[in-house]
């Protein structure tokens, strides 16, 4: 093939890289010799049928979950070694209520022995880039679930991670908050050019947030398609009526549909 | 008519709202008044002789009289000090215990039938074993009533730690702490609600066991003993007396470690 003419996405280096992948439960096969590359600095956003493997897969990604076989490298290096920012579903069961937000925020710097004036120093440059107001002083089940999930975002991002993952980060939020969160995640996103995997089960929101949707199959899982959508940034919900939106999304529903079918 | 309906419609509201204060700061009264009430209604019923049921009053004018001039608060001190010691041994020794057991489950299942057939055994049920090995000395009531709580604490802990949430553990991991960060950070934390329960019930166990060994192994202060003279030397009065002493010490404890679950673990049930 000539190279000119391969899709842009095989061109770029890919950041994150697994080759190989295995990973069953209970003799139940989710993913087997499983190969995906991600680009860096992008915003990649997983949809597929439920029970996919979308977490699984994140959650080996990011070092949280073992596999039984192959590789994974973040930036050419295990990823055991890479800083690693994750935010999970339900903020309630993953924020710490014993510690106030802003000790949460800073949890991370803590661990790694950072003094208090620099994480202090490091929490205020977060709030003012992303123009995030929020009461730290208080403890995390005082604040609305919104805010909450805004402050599992920061502790996420507190200490300059290679990748961000995100599972699903919206799907405990009423319509409002998802709206304000992902608005803010984009701020996040558009200020830092940070690698980004989101999980999500909305076909629009996984478009609308994407430079890279990834389509996965039932299990065995396989990668569908990894569809480039490079719709500039800021985007506002207009763009869902904007032509090249509604032809992704159709292409992708498409797959979606056929791979159901299977 | 609508004119004259609506006054006669709001009259029960306005008679709740005028009723509702002061009902309100009685209620948690009338069940402590009904029961002297039923009391003093025995006694005045002669359903019961006297030398075996005093009246309400004289019970109480007997016991302000026996705490302020008599010995029942130095019994009641002994008492108080034997549960303390007690209870200071189980948990000190416990909740490291528990929750050391609890962060390894394969240790804890080894010993998980130890600890649950020990908790289930009636405490009271260890006291001739424990006359055997430590005699009728005072250190005896507060090593059997230290067992017992130790027990508990132990349970309760290690279950704590065990069933803390998955999710802040993979948080913590994710965030790049240690183990040792881990644990001091999300076990610990996580484990306390449950180390509380453990306390709680510990406390009031040690209370229990205390009385009953100074009832039956050799003693002569504390409230059990007391107790225990009152009927054997039919001073009623004083008997009844010390069962309200020790009944008021068990629920000040209680109210004191429901302050302190309170304020200490205050994100439980958020
Ligand atoms: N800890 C586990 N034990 C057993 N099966 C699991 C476990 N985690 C996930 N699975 C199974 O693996 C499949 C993929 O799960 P998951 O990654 O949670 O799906 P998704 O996030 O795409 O909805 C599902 O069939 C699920 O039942
Ligand atoms: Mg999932």
């Amino acid at each position: 093939m000539i190279a000119g003419l391969e899709p842009t996405v095989a061109l770029e280096e890919p950041f994150i890289r697994v080759r190989g992948l295995d990973k069953s439960f209970g003799g139940r096969t989710v993913f087997a010799g499983f190969d995906l590359d991600l680009p860096r600095g992008k915003l990649t956003t997983i949809f597929g049928p439920n029970g996919c493997g979308k977490s699984t897969l994140i959650n080996m990604l990011s070092g949280l979950l073992r596999f039984d076989a192959g590789d994974v490298e973040i930036g050419g290096r295990d990823v055991r070694s890479a800083r690693i920012g994750y935010v999970f579903q339900n903020y309630r069961e993953s924020l710490f209520p014993w510690m106030r937000a802003r000790e949460n925020v800073e949890y991370p710097l803590r661990v790694r022995g950072v003094p208090r004036a620099k994480r202090r120093e490091r929490i205020d440059e977060l709030l003012a880039s992303f123009e995030i107001t929020l009461d730290l002083s208080r403890h995390t089940y005082e604040l609305s679930g919104g805010q909450q999930q805004l402050v599992a975002i920061l502790r996420a991002l507190v200490a300059d991670p290679e990748v961000l993952f995100l599972d699903e980060p919206f799907s405990a939020l009423d319509y409002e908050m998802t709206l304000y969160v992902r608005d803010k995640l984009q701020t996040v996103f558009l200020e830092t050019g940070l690698t980004t995997v989101l999980v999500s089960h909305d076909l629009e929101e996984a478009v609308y947030l994407a430079d890279r949707i990834l389509l996965l199959s039932k299990p065995p899982t396989r990668v569908v398609e990894l569809i480039a959508y490079d719709t500039l940034r800021p985007r506002t919900t207009e763009i869902m009526a904007d032509a090249r939106f509604v032809a992704t999304k159709q292409h992708a529903l498409d797959l979606f549909r056929a791979e159901m079918q299977r | 008519m609508n004119v004259a309906t609506r006054p006669a419609e709001r009259a029960p509201a306005l008679a709740a709202t005028r009723l509702r204060l002061p009902v309100g700061v009685l209620l948690p009264v009338i069940g402590p008044l009904a029961f002297l009430a039923l009391w003093q209604a025995v006694c005045s019923a002669h359903v019961v002789r006297e030398v075996l049921l005093p009246t309400p009053f004289a019970t109480l004018a007997y016991m302000v009289d026996a705490l302020v001039h008599g010995t029942m608060a130095s019994d009641a001190f002994v008492t108080v000090t034997r549960t303390l010691l007690a209870f200071a041994f189980g948990a000190i020794v416990g909740v490291p215990l528990g929750v050391a057991l609890g962060s390894n489950a394969r240790v804890y299942r080894s010993v998980e039938f130890l600890i649950d057939f020990f908790r289930s055994t009636p405490a009271s049920a260890l006291i001739p074993l424990f006359i055997l090995f430590f005699g009728i000395s005072d250190a005896n009531k507060i090593a059997i009533a230290g067992f017992s709580v130790l027990l508990i604490v132990t349970f309760n802990s290690a279950y704590g730690v065990m069933n803390a949430r998955k999710t802040r553990i993979l948080a913590a991991k994710v965030m790049g702490a240690s183990s040792v960060q881990v644990f001091r950070d999300v076990l610990l934390y996580e484990s306390l609600p449950q180390t509380f329960v453990g306390l709680r019930n510990g406390i009031s166990t040690a209370l229990v066991i205390v009385v009953v060994a100074e009832m039956f192994i050799g003693s002569d202060q504390g409230l059990g003993h007391r107790i225990i003279e009152g009927e054997q030397v039919l001073q009623v009065t004083d008997m009844y007396a010390s069962i309200i002493v020790a009944g008021i010490i068990g629920y000040l404890l209680n109210v004191v470690f429901m302050l302190i679950d309170t304020r200490l673990i205050h994100w439980s049930g958020k």
